[in-house]
């Protein structure tokens, strides 16, 4: 690691100020992304701006058919949280499913979705339920956010203060790991919100987590795993790596769909 | 059986210590005015060293010096060896090519240190790394043992012609040839023994300080053998006399072979301290580990087995190349050898055996022992073959070993080794009992009826443990002997400190060997001290590996025992004032036969020190003694590993759905921390089977150098063991201890592997069989249960 200066802001006003004002510097939220990138020196931010000390970036909020989780809301909190549980059990499974306990306690849902790892879980769900990522300037849709392998629409001094999830009706996320780093190899989120049905896949994208308009369109006849029996997606675009060539990926995109859809229905 | 002696589930008296954080490792010793040391390393597979020009970094703050393998060469000090003379077919020596701890000249792997920074801290000593400035000429590489000695491919060392180490063999071609030619039924594989990242938990280490005064030079140094370090060290590298070197190795936490050997760190923080007269400390980084710890494996196999017609094995004949990496590791070339050829009989009578291997280098990290060491490679060529032939003849895996088993011993098999003894149907026997064989068609058809595939497999191993008969590891080219020290030191209080030779990293050493004191002398466990690691205590030792401690390590501590016994039953019968021959030993008490007239052990032990009551010009006061203890035989722990896996034909996930482990290790002193010895080698065999993949890609870049692309296994990996015993006793030591330390992970691969193919009803599938792979056998079979 290289020696950085270390800022604690108290308000969202100071840290934006800070960010404006330095502009190498980099927003730390859990640390565990950025942290490891520092300790074998592949990134060397000349400051750091903790987000911790500010009040009101954790909690969760349900109003009326929308659940708000706060940018610095740990991963093990969304998990165990009895309103998540409720409102979207989904979205606490899948809090659940990232990582180990001592990432879940530190790792946030702010970070996961401002770093878009084209492998993480959280840019599924949000993309997968067509969440709204608020941040200090504005609101963006989920499908405006996401724009390319670790990269997002977020501008320099811009920092992500909650996400707001709608209810939907029916979902489910089917998350096949990497035996290695347990990220996801393919991940498949699918959501039915009246008549808005979503098939978000993280994991096999090479521009970061991606929708499947064909099974969104099939299951918009009939919401049920027979309905996307035999549909494909092509491997071109997808990733290949010593862990799932681009084939194998696109085969796991269509056995996880189906499974996820059944596991949405109850069945 | 008392509640803490030989045969008790003694809970481990280590375990307080490391699960609160008080364990002490080399990492936790700091020096007055210590240093750190940065290697810089090649980030080349293979490259001509032009140019490394330091002057920027020795002029950074905090930066003593700056060193490079020419001013190591400078000093001419001695090359790292391999210890252990391998001879090729026409009788040449081994070609080993110079390992100079800081290469010089020519990097041969990614991780080959080139140069050197210390600094007063470590960030500083990274700061001045990123100045110094090396000029490589990048060479073509080659990683792939099979293409190593192919003509053209890029010669790593002029010492060894063809890449090639050694062309080794043995057993008699002529039979072996003969026989596979009269053969009613021949089974052929081809398979990769991948390679394997140790991995231990604990990174190595090392700090060196130097005392001008005395010109004493001191290493701690996560070691399995310090003992043998120090001597490496001073009589190959030539750095410093053995007795102006100590060697501490603290508590070590993890081995599995990777620190047997001796690496270039610890030679180069001493050579450092002494010239620049300040400690120098280093701690591997993860990321330093998957590089230079010494890997483990990597053999490419061709293997036939021969069958009659009644399904007796006629003979087996096997070619195997194995790759040694860029330089060769301290046991590197006896692993693929003898530790390898001599277990291809396994369980069976084969009356043919011939063995070719092929030894080669390549642009990879050095290869040598890792659990199990050449016995889970022979185990896997036996094992699958014999599990296909069943298959192929139609007969029911566990018949066919059956028939083939041997049953009486001592047996000589065709490669060497003399099977002492054993009841291989016995462990089978009680396996298939264990695991419900027989329900397998019921679980079968449940998994179907749920679209899963389902399979069984079985691993009926043996190994060969209790390194070794010092004169046959002579014969065989070990540079050392491969006995055991003990000494055992009894205090006035009758308390004891037993210092061994042995060295515990995770065995429980501290436990088990206080119970064997504490059951021999009638004391408790808690007054046994076990001393180790450290050659300025313990006068010297070969250190732990192979599973050598108990049979070993302990048959030396038994011998000091009887001289103790020997000489507290002289004192007690001056002080009982009887004659020594009516004096009984028993129960933490002496007696005199015949009579209620006794002395307890501390009454002895005092009496020893005081002396008092008995002629010194006689019996020498105190009570203390050693005892070297050289085996006779090697000892030969084996059983029978089932597995049974349910593969989800979707995804291609394998699901370890039961594993039955029925051992014979002979005596058995504590079972809770056997049971977990083999819970730990099974693990670390599946982890072979299903999950670590050491990919290296063709410009010799590890592509698998951290834990996101290299999977360990864990815990949800593995299903709950059966686990139980059969016992045999091994004949050659006094305690008729085998070992238990490798078993797990010599078995294990064998049988996860047998399983899968049972399931998917092909043979052709390497290591490990992730998802992927499976699923790629399915694509190609059209067994896939839906195409997508
Ligand atoms: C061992 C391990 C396993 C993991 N497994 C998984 C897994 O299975 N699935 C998964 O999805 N993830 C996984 N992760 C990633 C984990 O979820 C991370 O914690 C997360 O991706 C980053 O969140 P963080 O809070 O730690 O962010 P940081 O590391 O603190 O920050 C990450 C990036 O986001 C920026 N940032 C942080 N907060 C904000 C904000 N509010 N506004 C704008 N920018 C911001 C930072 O500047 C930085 O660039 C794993 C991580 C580790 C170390």
């Amino acid at each position: 690691m290289y020696s950085f200066t270390f800022h604690r802001p108290e308000t969202l006003r100071q840290a934006a100020s800070l960010l404006s004002k330095n502009a190498d510097a980099k927003i730390l939220a859990g640390g565990h992304m950025l942290l490891p990138t520092m300790k074998l020196r592949l990134a060397n931010p000349p400051q750091l701006i903790d987000l911790s000390r500010i009040e009101g970036l954790a909690g969760i909020q349900q109003s009326g058919r929308s659940l708000a989780i706060g940018a610095m809301t740990r991963h093990a909190d969304v998990h165990a949280s009895p309103v998540v549980q409720q409102a979207i059990p989904v979205l606490a499974k899948l809090a659940g499913m990232i990582g180990d306990p001592a990432v879940r306690h530190m790792g946030t849902i702010g970070g996961s979705i401002a770093n878009n790892d084209p492998s993480a879980d959280y840019p599924a769900a949000c993309l997968g339920l067509g969440a709204t990522i608020i941040t200090n300037k504005r609101r963006i849709a989920a499908d405006d956010f996401f724009t390319g392998m670790f990269s997002t629409a977020l501008e320099p001094a811009e920092i992500i203060t909650k996400v707001s999830f709608p209810v939907p009706k029916k979902a489910a996320y089917q998350k096949f790991r990497n035996q290695a780093s347990r990220y996801a190899l393919v991940g498949v989120f699918v959501a039915k919100r009246g008549s808005d049905i979503r098939v978000a896949v993280t994991g096999a994208g090479s521009n970061g987590v991606f929708r499947v308009k064909a099974f969104e369109e099939a299951l918009k006849k009939r919401f049920a795993p027979k309905s996307l029996e035999g549909l494909t997606v092509p491997a071109t675009g997808l990733n290949g790596d010593i862990h799932g060539s681009a084939e194998y990926r696109a085969h796991l995109i269509a056995v996880l769909a189906r499974r996820a859809v059944a596991e949405a229905v109850g069945k | 059986m008392s509640a803490t002696g030989i045969g008790a589930a003694v809970r481990r008296k280590e375990d307080h210590r490391f699960i609160t954080g008080k364990g002490h490792y080399t990492d936790d010793v700091n020096r007055p005015g210590q240093a750190a040391i940065y290697f810089i390393r090649s980030p080349h597979a293979h490259a001509k060293i032009k140019k490394i020009d330091t002057k920027a970094a020795a002029g950074m703050p905090g930066v003593p010096a700056v060193f490079t393998g020419a001013q190591f060469a400078e000093d001419k000090l001695g090359n790292l060896i391999c210890g252990w003379a391998v001879f090729s077919k026409d009788g040449s020596p081994m070609k080993m090519a110079p390992h100079a701890a800081i290469a010089a000249g020519k990097a041969n792997y990614v991780g080959d240190a080139v140069a050197v920074v210390i600094a007063d801290t470590l960030a500083q000593a990274k700061d001045a790394a990123e100045k110094v400035v090396v000029d490589y000429e990048v060479l073509p590489a080659v990683v792939d043992p099979a293409k190593a000695a192919a003509p053209g491919a890029p010669l790593i060392h002029e010492a060894a012609p063809n890449n090639t180490i050694y062309n080794w063999h043995i057993g008699d071609a002529d039979t072996t040839n003969a026989a596979l030619k009269n053969a009613k039924h021949v089974t052929k594989l081809e398979f990769i023994n991948n390679r394997l990242v140790p991995n231990a938990m604990e990174p190595r280490a090392a700090i060196a300080e130097y005392d001008a005064g005395s010109g004493n030079l001191t290493l701690w140094n996560a070691s399995q053998n310090p003992h043998v370090a120090r001597l490496v060290i001073a009589a190959f590298v030539g750095m410093a006399p053995e007795n102006k070197l100590r060697v501490i190795a603290p508590d070590v936490g993890g081995g599995f072979g990777s620190k047997i050997f001796i690496y270039p760190e610890e030679v180069v923080c001493l050579w450092a301290a002494r010239k620049i007269g300040r400690p120098v400390k280093w701690t591997a980084e993860r990321s330093e580990s998957f590089i230079t710890d010494a890997h483990g494996r990597d053999h490419v196999t061709k293997a036939q087995m021969a069958f009659d017609g009644e399904g007796k094995i006629t003979a087996l004949k096997v070619h195997t190349t194995a790759n040694i990496g860029a330089y060769m590791s301290t046991f590197s070339s006896a692993i693929p050898t003898f530790f390898y050829a001599p277990l291809l009989s396994g369980q069976y009578q084969i009356p043919h055996i011939y063995c070719e291997v092929d030894a080669v280098y390549t642009n990879t990290v050095p290869v040598d022992a890792y659990r199990g060491a050449g016995r889970p490679e022979a185990t896997f060529v036996v094992e699958r073959l014999i599990e296909v032939g069943a298959r192929e003849l139609g007969v029911e895996p566990p018949a066919l070993r059956r028939r083939n088993f041997v049953k009486s011993f001592p047996y000589q098999t065709s490669v060497a080794f003399l099977y002492d003894t054993g009841d291989f149907d016995a462990s089978l026997q009680k396996a298939l009992e264990l695991h419900d064989y027989k329900g397998f068609g019921k679980r079968k058809r449940e998994s179907e009826r749920l679209g899963k595939l389902r399979g069984i497999g079985f691993s009926t191993y043996i190994e060969a443990c209790g390194a070794a008969p010092s004169a046959i590891a002579g014969q065989l080219g070990a540079g050392v002997g491969l006995w055991e020290s003990a000494e055992v030191r009894v205090n006035p209080t009758g308390s004891v400190e037993i210092l061994t030779g042995s060295h515990a990293h995770g065995q429980g050493h501290e436990t088990t060997f206080a119970q064997l004191v504490a059951d021999r002398l009638g004391i408790s466990v808690d007054q046994v001290n076990i001393v180790h690691g450290d050659t300025d205590k313990v006068q010297f030792g070969m250190g732990t590996y192979g599973s050598r401690s108990g049979a070993v390590g302990m048959s030396a501590i038994v011998k000091a025992l009887d001289k103790v016994e020997a000489k507290a039953k002289k004192i007690a019968a001056h002080l009982l004032e009887a004659a020594e021959a009516d004096i009984v030993f028993k129960d933490g008490k002496f007696t005199v036969a015949g009579t209620d007239k006794s002395a307890a052990w501390g009454e002895v032990a005092l009496g020893a020190y005081v002396a008092h009551k008995f002629p010194t010009s006689e019996i020498e006061p105190g009570l203390k003694e050693g005892a070297f203890y050289d085996p006779t035989n090697f000892t030969f722990p084996a059983g029978c590993h089932i597995c049974e896996v349910e593969i989800d034909p979707d995804t291609g996930a394998t699901t370890i759905v039961g594993w039955t482990a029925v051992d014979d290790f002979g005596t058995v002193i504590n079972p809770m921390i056997v049971e977990g010895q083999v819970h730990g080698g099974i693990a670390q065999g599946v982890g072979q089977a299903l999950l670590e993949h050491t990919v290296y890609d063709d410009k010799g870049q590890l592509v698998t150098g951290s834990y996101m692309d290299y999977a360990m296994p864990r815990a949800d990996n593995l299903p709950s063991f059966k686990v139980d015993m059969t016992v045999t006793k091994c004949p050659s030591n006094p305690l008729g201890i085998k070992g238990c330390g490798e078993a797990g992970a010599i078995a294990a691969p064998a049988a996860v592997m047998n399983a899968i193919t049972n399931a998917l009803g092909t043979e052709v599938i390497d290591m490990p069989a992730t998802p992927q792979a499976v699923w790629a056998v399915l694509q190609r079979s059209g067994k896939a249960a839906r195409a997508a």
